[in-house]
């Protein structure tokens, strides 16, 4: 059976991967091959990489970064960032990237999303759509990273891009982005019911049952986190661990899997009892060699 | 004993990066290239695909290389494991954004795959195979293996020729085998560890 993928995305902005609250204040956290190569060591699902400065600066997400980004990791990377044209994504699908992002450049011109899937077929094309919620808590789609308002429903709009080709839409909350309170369930599910792609959840998460809540509340087929990867060791896999418990259907076959740990409530693993420490102390644990 | 060599057969559109960083992971010697001369001394072959089928043949077609490689793979038997688009273009025909044909080195077809209610289409994320074909592509992978998939189109071919399945609302030919040509329907350069020893399995069998 297919298995729900746990997504990490990473907000690159002037070539630093940040933190983001509210797609207004953002905060440095590092490297983003480094960021890359830890989330895949702990057993990712797919990471998305995003240039948030490259459309305003009139360019595409960088493709040194890309390829850089690209060769430690092994799970699927999607890359946006001012990706306009079926050229741009050509090289930067040549140089790393399996999947191209767009979010802007799809309301500007929806006929790029057809030019993309024809020629690198609809499971590549991924549309990114941003909403923010207003004083009537009705919600609408932003574009030019959540500054103009388009007018339109994130229902009608994720309807349109899927009829145009996407293969899959991420849809984040600008309003839940880094305030740790959860996914705007209502608006998963509602997108989620009424397309047939594939929907990545996004933006508030700040505890693990927060992905639980995006798979049985929002019906969505992926949950992906920014920054609440960032802190923690392993945290994808004690993620997972947590999910596993709680029955949901991920994939969990990194070497470390954290079976039998108990959490607390605030999502953080528990500390394993002292006997099971002191064995581990004598106990040989080689490398995974392939 | 002389090393075997390996090509990525570079045909102007696929991921052949990714797998080659897959390589160079493993630290097996291989080369990516898609001049003739290179064909011609390997001893195996990867073909990678991304895309829409009618584009990747149009590549293929394109790139002169197609009678070379076939006379190495039909007449002289040489390994080649496609992946993804690469193994589709192996089969007859696909009617993915028109009629197009393919290579027709294995009997079968590329259609969508059925809509089925609980299951989207792409049939995008990790899912489970089922190995019908141990040797040589699944001799280091576990019980319970995950692989990623992603694609709209599959291959429908014989049973002789099918060597592991996945199930998405409908029975899924995750890889084929047909004496010396294989392929699989997933990314073993994008699943991680599975993939990995996937990719050793194969590059492994000519030592």
């Amino acid at each position: 059976m297919l298995k729900k993928r746990i997504v990490a995305t990473l907000v690159v902005k002037q070539d630093v991967v940040v933190q983001s609250i509210g797609f207004s204040r953002y905060l440095p956290v590092g490297r983003a091959e480094i960021s890359a190569e830890f989330l895949n060591r702990w057993g990712i699902d797919e990471i998305v990489l995003i240039d948030i400065d490259a459309r305003t600066s009139g360019r595409s997400i960088d493709i040194d970064l890309v390829h850089r980004v690209s060769e430690n990791v092994f799970v699927p990377l999607t890359v946006a960032g001012g990706i306009s044209s079926s050229q741009e994504a050509k090289k930067l699908i040549s140089n790393g990237a399996d999947r191209v992002m767009i979010n802007t450049a799809a309301f500007l011109r929806p006929e790029l999303i057809s030019e993309l899937a024809e020629i690198f077929g609809n499971q590549a094309v991924v549309v990114s759509i941003d909403v923010k919620r207003d004083s009537n808590s009705s919600p609408w789609v932003f574009t030019h990273c959540g500054t103009k308002n388009t007018g339109l429903s994130p229902v009608e709009w994720a309807r349109q891009v899927s009829e145009y080709g996407a293969g899959e839409i991420l849809l984040t909350s600008i309003d839940r982005d880094g305030t740790k309170t959860g996914y705007d369930c209502p608006l998963i599910r509602n997108v989620s019911d009424t397309v047939t792609v594939p929907i990545i959840a996004c933006g508030g998460v700040g505890h693990p049952k927060h992905f639980i809540e995006g798979i049985t509340k929002g019906h969505a087929s992926a949950v992906a986190a920014g920054n609440f990867f960032h802190f923690t060791e392993h945290s994808s896999i004690t993620t997972k661990a947590f999910l596993r418990q709680h029955n949901v259907d991920i994939r969990l076959d990194t070497y470390a899997t954290y079976e039998g740990i108990t959490f607390q409530r605030n999502g953080r693993i528990d500390k394993w009892p002292e006997d099971y420490l002191n064995r581990l102390r004598f106990e040989y644990i080689a490398d995974e060699v392939i | 004993m002389k090393k075997p060599k390996l090509l990525i057969v570079d045909y102007g559109i696929g991921n052949q990066g990714s797998v080659a960083n897959a390589l160079l992971k493993l630290d097996c010697t291989f080369k990516l290239s898609g001049k003739r001369e290179d064909i011609l001394r390997a001893d195996s072959y990867i073909f990678p695909g991304v895309g829409a089928f009618g584009a990747v043949m149009e590549n293929i077609l394109a790139s002169d290389i197609l009678s070379t490689l076939e006379h190495q793979v039909l007449e002289k038997k040489k390994p080649i494991l496609g992946v993804c688009l690469g193994m589709q273009v192996f089969s007859e025909d696909s009617d993915e954004l028109g009629f197009h044909k393919g290579l027709g080195w294995i009997s079968g077809h590329v259609r969508k795959l059925p809509m089925r209610k609980g299951f989207r289409i792409p049939h995008v994320g990790w899912n489970e195979i089922k190995i019908i074909q141990k040797k040589p592509l699944f001799v280091r992978t576990e019980k319970h293996s995950n692989f990623y998939f992603d694609h709209s189109y599959a291959l429908y071919c014989e049973q002789s020729t099918i060597a592991a399945t996945c199930w998405h609302g409908s029975i899924v030919i995750a890889a084929v085998q047909k004496e010396n040509i294989y392929g699989v329907q997933f990314h073993p350069e994008k699943s991680q560890s599975s993939g990995l020893k996937l990719y050793r399995s194969f590059s492994s069998m000519m030592s």
